[in-house]
């Protein structure tokens, strides 16, 4: 992974200091709350309904097992003993003190870490997938690029007030986009031109929110040199035009849309050339000191296990279970891809505790490189794992509450912090995620109903993400009471596609057993087991799903 | 009324003109209106120019009426409002050479990120320290891309 350099830490040192300052200043009353308001965050550190709260940024999502055990310290230290893993890869303490806040940067910076830009109106942590480097379909490993956009990002001097807050999110994959690049303000695909050079494909303009679009194509082909300067472009041509007169149309998705795709291009494309042949064209050579930083660890030579670990899938036993949902096809021979899903019955979505994050940073030595991912989907991800210790590794995670077998199923739900933490929410959601895990804990009806996702907002704000679930849930205040619209055909893949609103809300005692009838009226209409809700829901429409949960 | 310029406190030598106020000689700063409509006194009058256009006006819009100017003061109504990074930075790259100075809502916390967009010369808000202010500089000896001023990090 990326190893920093004496400038990279010298900046994560000074950004602690000038925190500090800036805490100080607004102690002593310099500094009115308004004005330290958009310093702190942009340094993550939010106020909520009881506390503040510290966003900690995780490039990509990648951390070495030394950054896990000391996010376990900070949790145990200064919090109240638990992290929670969020939906873009970072993690978030909910209850630190103000004046703490400088110490805890401190103990970040010494392990290559820091809380910048993860809140604010300024460029934010760049994700992508989880799978990034060992994923079977990957035409190129996307995190060297991830970097360079990283450092280019951070405190850059012309976009750190933009009109609104701007997420870039990378995937390498064709077949699968496990990052939701399409739901980003840009969604950068590495592809392959017809002479096999590498570049990429850009989609400007999606996101989520109580306005969701699916980005659109802006560029087929960007060569991979141009990278920095048309990322300069759009967000110039963003910062200039995009709206400033009311914070929910300020978002570059309603630029987009309001000047067309046609027109936006080409003023891109305008500025673009002005900026082309500058400085910011990356060389072969920067491209080539990134990418080894992301070089394959040193895997061993070993033969051939597809065939072992598909048979332990067969298993009708709870390994086999949780083999079948949880365990990846790896590039290397003889290697996975393992999901630890933070979605036990016990605690909210991406929640892990001071203790778990020491295991979870040991296993990772043990069984892998000492490397962990944490997902968009609020798992986390040893990339690295032999086929002979799956069984092992296995009796330690279910040891840890991490190894629920349900990736990729409908207690696989991101679910929003909702009102019992947060000052926006209308609705409970965290409440409503664990009675959907306790109503629904037979895996053997989980894995018959197959591969989908379930999202929870809390409002539509969406950052439970609802717009994109197989099914959303979207929490609304129905005047005065909680209520909960359900949400059928979403998706963030590469056939990313917003969901609909079903029909009338339900209450927070009905909202259940809608999804219970949503659910039966697809396994009734599909027409094989193999045929997923979502290609279900795309042939037959919404009415007999309407006709399903509402009666006919 | 004292100024930063080129990292320093200095007397504001030019004096910025109130809509009301007459066109005169000596060392004036107008509204980019006045600057469009009163050719006449303009024309007649000697000292050095400067003019303060609003924030969200485009670059491209005053670059070439602006060009030769001696000063053009770009305001920040508030500071979260970003557009004017990107204004400064395009008339630096279009070739204007004279004071470029961030006036309004101008703070500390921002003045390093204005500066590495071509400002130099700071009108510190009202009620805030200009020795304060300087220390802004301070706060960080590495940046990662080129701006006005180029990258400090190293590339390959």
């Amino acid at each position: 992974m990326y190893k920093y350099s004496e400038y990279d830490s010298t900046l994560v040192q000074e950004r602690a200091q000038q925190f500090r300052d800036q805490v100080t200043r607004r102690l002593s009353g310099e500094l009115t709350e308004d004005e330290f308001k958009p310093l702190r965050l942009q340094n993550g550190l939010y106020l909520q309904l009881h506390a503040y709260m510290l966003r900690v940024a995780i490039p990509y999502g990648l951390l070495s097992a030394d950054q896990m055990r000391k996010l376990a310290h900070i949790a145990r230290t200064y919090d109240r003993g638990y992290g929670h893993f969020t939906t873009r890869q970072n993690i978030q303490f909910n209850w630190p003190e103000l004046e703490q806040v400088p110490a805890i940067l401190d103990e970040l910076a010494a392990v290559e870490m820091h809380a910048i830009q993860t809140s604010g109106n300024c460029i934010r942590n760049t994700t992508t997938d989880h799978l990034a480097g060992v994923a079977r379909d990957e035409l190129a490993d996307p995190r060297p690029y991830c970097e360079m956009v990283r450092q280019w990002s951070t405190f850059h001097p012309e976009f750190a007030f933009l009109p609104r807050k701007f997420k870039i999110a990378f995937t390498g994959s064709a077949d699968s986009d496990r990052a939701a690049i399409r739901l980003h303000d840009i969604g950068i695909q590495l592809v392959e031109n017809e002479n096999n050079e590498l570049g990429f494909r850009i989609f400007v303009g999606g996101g989520m929110g109580r306005t969701p679009k699916v980005g659109k194509l802006v560029r087929d082909f960007l060569p991979r040199q141009h990278l920095i300067s048309y990322l300069e472009a759009i967000l110039r041509v963003y910062n200039q035009l995009g709206r400033r007169d009311n914070i929910y149309k300020a978002r570059i998705k309603i630029l987009v849309d309001a000047l067309g795709v046609p027109e936006f291009s080409a003023l891109v494309e305008k500025e673009w050339e002005e900026i082309r042949e500058s400085s910011l064209q990356v060389t072969d050579a920067e491209i080539e000191r990134m990418q080894a930083f992301f070089a394959p660890p040193a895997y061993e030579t070993l033969p051939d296990s597809d065939a072992a670990v598909a048979a332990m899938q067969a298993e009708d036993t709870s390994l086999g279970q949780w083999a079948r949902n949880n365990v990846v096809p790896h590039k290397q021979r003889g290697y996975n891809a393992v999901v630890l899903s933070l979605k036990s019955y016990a605690s909210p979505s991406g929640d892990l505790s001071d203790n778990q994050m020491e295991a979870v940073a040991d296993l990772s030595e043990q069984y892998g490189f000492g490397e962990i991912v944490v997902t968009h989907t609020q798992d986390l991800v040893l990339p690295d794992v032999r086929s002979d210790a799956l069984e092992a590794l296995f009796t330690a995670l279910v040891d840890l509450d991490i190894a629920t077998p349900n990736h990729n199923r409908l207690t696989d739900l991101i679910c929003c912090p909702g009102l019992d933490f947060c000052n926006l929410a209308n609705a409970r959601s965290i409440p409503v995620a664990q009675e959907i895990r306790q109503r629904f804990d037979d895996i053997d009806y989980l894995d018959d109903l197959g591969e989908m996702s379930l999202k929870i907002s809390g409002c539509i704000n969406a950052c439970g993400h609802h717009h994109v679930g197989t099914i959303g849930i979207l929490g609304i205040d129905k005047r005065g009471e909680e209520a909960y619209q359900l949400m059928l055909g979403g998706s963030a893949g590469h056939d990313a596609s917003l969901g609909k609103v079903l029909g009338q809300a339900f209450s927070r005692e009905e909202i259940v057993p809608a999804l219970e009838k949503a659910l039966k009226t697809y396994i009734d209409l599909r027409e094989s087991p193999e045929e997923t809700f979502i290609e279900t829901f795309r042939r037959v429409g919404e009415k007999p799903f309407r006709e399903g949960v509402y009666g006919a | 009324m004292p100024i930063i310029r080129n990292r320093t406190i200095v007397e504001d030598d030019f004096r910025t003109l109130a809509a009301e106020d007459p066109i005169t000689d000596g060392d004036i700063v107008i509204s980019f209106d006045r600057f469009r409509e009163e050719h006449e006194a303009l024309a007649q009058r000697t000292g050095r120019l400067g003019v303060e256009v609003p924030n969200d006006i485009f670059a491209a819009e005053i670059l070439d009426a602006l060009k030769t100017v001696d000063l053009i003061a770009i305001d920040f109504p508030i500071y979260r409002d970003g557009r004017g990074f990107s204004t400064a930075r395009l008339l630096r790259r279009g070739g204007f050479t004279g004071e470029l100075r961030a006036t309004g809502n101008v703070l500390r916390d921002q003045i390093a990120f204005m500066e590495r967009c071509g400002f130099d010369a700071f009108q510190v808000a009202q009620g805030k320290s200009l020795e304060q202010a300087l220390e802004g500089f301070k706060d960080f000896s590495v940046t990662y891309q080129d701006a006005i001023s180029p990258r400090t990090s190293p590339r390959s």
